[in-house]
């Protein structure tokens, strides 16, 4: 029989350590429902999310009770929009609320792909597209977008970074009554993932099957757990626990990958090894910092921490799963995090020791709200910063912050939920105005000229 | 499928009698007992063969950790494999 003591962890992990799978995503592929006219298109657009996601809350649900394991989250995500955008011409608005009545349908909390990948430039169907996303978040409730503006193929096209950095900002405007939810649901990427289950980012590239099972496993309460039991172990044991502990929490990702695959009839594609936090006290990635011996999130010394950690939780996680993919690393949501959440109240931590944690960690500046009136030219800054750090480091990078509409530096914004909420971060106002408006394309760097 | 159930919570007369006759009643036979008391608290774990099981999976498990409840035990019933794939490789 199993060891007792395994078996009593595993209950601990899960009832104290918040252990859980934070999303089951299904990635459908779109390209066979553009037919030239939008409405019919939309029509079978509607119809293959509902048949191939049909069942996919019930199994999810279904896992949960039967292996024990809180499954949070059940998502779609699709094609970039803006290829069918391109196919049927028309309004892209249409498209994103013929995927919000898709998601009421089947009871998924978010669909995913609203997108558009511009890093070298823009076709009509893309720039409609984006121009069109404030209007498209703030008409639907279940629908995010993203936008892919650099790569390290590629460079980075600063037309694209110019125009998200209006886009954020109108998103913000167009859901003001609504808590400026808009740009919660609008990630800007540089070297997108196509297989990344993780919200508000997740589309289903074209080169990935028609339909696919891709899951994010979640656990920083469990890591901040295994570390409180080594306090005066040197950094060597830090990394080697935090090995232990990923690639336990790995193994139950994939064990619910396989089996929502096999019951659902759909090809696995990947475990996303990532540690997700969320606002619940003790399932905050800035305590594993502090847990590692900072006084507060943000101190210097924060990126050396948050580097070690990224790469033992990929260490320990790449042998627990047979496919490995989609962001993976620790995350650093601001309004995600309770740690994260009281060091930004605090004023531990900015925006500048953010970016460079950007760097050693997956995705990027994610969920922080900054003052309502930055100028668009400084989000877009913000956004060519972030994917610079990508570009160069062959890495995912992504923007997400949060234009606060009619408030300042120290107010609060909340959105409620895994969302959570948090303090208004301080920017720097100095204006990066001509530099944005030159435009063009920043060069591939020589590191992109592998072959 | 196999199953392992697990009680925690303070020591009290009957509660194996409980757990096994209710997963008598359901027709679930029990493999392996392993049972412990650290201090007052009491700790049990049984592995259990669900195949033959009269009830849907989570009709029982439910059932079973609402019963716990009362009891002011902590009672879960899982699928064997969650453990074996989080501690075997």
């Amino acid at each position: 029989m199993i060891n007792t003591s395994d078996i009593l962890e595993t209950i601990a992990m899960i009832e104290e350590e918040h252990l859980d799978i934070r999303t089951i995503t299904m990635g459908i592929s779109l390209l066979d429902c553009c037919c030239g006219d939008q409405k019919a298109s939309c029509d079978k657009v509607y119809d293959k999310i509902t048949r191939k996601a049909e069942k996919l809350v019930f199994t999810g649900e279904q896992i949960e009770r039967e292996y024990g394991i809180p499954i949070i989250n059940k998502r779609v995500s699709v094609t970039p929009v803006s290829l069918l955008v391109s196919g049927c011409q028309g309004d892209p608005v249409q498209f994103a609320l013929a995927l919000e009545r898709a998601a009421r349908t089947i009871g998924v909390n978010f669909i995913g792909g609203y997108s558009a990948l511009v890093q070298k430039g823009f076709t009509p169907g893309d720039e409609a597209l984006i121009r069109s996303i404030p209007q498209a978040l703030a008409e639907t409730e279940h629908i995010c977008s993203s936008v892919n503006v650099g790569s390290t193929k590629a460079g980075i096209n600063m037309d694209a970074v110019r125009l998200m950095g209006q886009v954020v900002h109108e998103a913000a405007v167009a859901t003001a009554d609504k808590g400026c939810i808009g740009p919660a649901k609008l990630v800007v990427f540089c070297n997108a993932p196509e297989d990344n289950p993780f919200m508000a980012g997740a589309f289903h590239g074209v080169g990935e099957p028609d339909c696919v099972i891709n899951v994010g496993v979640s656990g920083p309460g469990v890591v901040k757990y295994a570390l409180s039991k080594i306090p005066d172990g040197d950094l060597s044991d830090v990394a080697d626990t935090i090995k232990k502990t990923s690639f336990k929490i790995t193994r139950m990702g994939q064990l619910v990958a396989q089996q929502a695959s096999k019951r659902l009839g759909v090809p696995f594609g990947i475990v996303d090894l990532s540690l997700a936090p969320t606002p619940a006290v003790g399932d905050s990635v800035a305590h594993i910092l502090e847990e590692m011996g900072l006084e507060q999130c943000g101190c210097h010394g924060t990126t050396a921490a948050l580097a070690l950690l990224n790469d033992a939780v990929k260490k320990g996680g790449v042998m627990a799963s047979s496919h490995v993919g989609g962001l993976s690393g620790a995350f650093i949501p601001v309004t995600e995090d309770a740690g994260m959440i009281a060091a930004a109240r605090s004023g531990a931590l900015s925006i500048e020791r953010l970016e460079a944690m950007t760097a050693v960690c997956s995705v990027g500046l994610d969920m922080i709200n900054i003052p309502g009136d930055t100028s668009p030219e400084v989000i877009a800054a913000i956004i060519a910063d972030e994917a610079a750090i990508g570009m160069v480091n062959s890495k995912t990078t992504a923007v997400r912050v949060i234009p606060a509409i009619g408030k300042q530096v120290g107010d609060e914004l909340d959105f409620g939920g895994l969302l959570g909420g948090g303090p208004v971060m301080p920017v720097s106002t100095i204006s990066p105005q001509k530099f944005i408006h030159r435009g063009g394309r920043i060069p591939a760097p020589i590191q992109s000229l592998k072959n | 499928m196999k199953a392992v159930i697990t009680v925690v919570g303070k020591d009290m007369v009957g509660i194996l009698a409980k757990v096994s006759s209710f997963c008598a009643e359901c027709n679930v036979n029990v493999l392996e007992v392993s049972q412990t008391i650290l201090q007052d608290m009491f700790c049990m774990i049984m592995l259990v063969d669900t195949a033959n099981m009269q009830v849907p999976f989570t009709e029982f498990s439910e059932k079973l950790e609402g019963a716990g409840k009362d009891l002011a035990l902590s009672i879960h019933v899982m699928h064997e494999d969650i453990f074996n794939s989080m501690h075997r490789i």
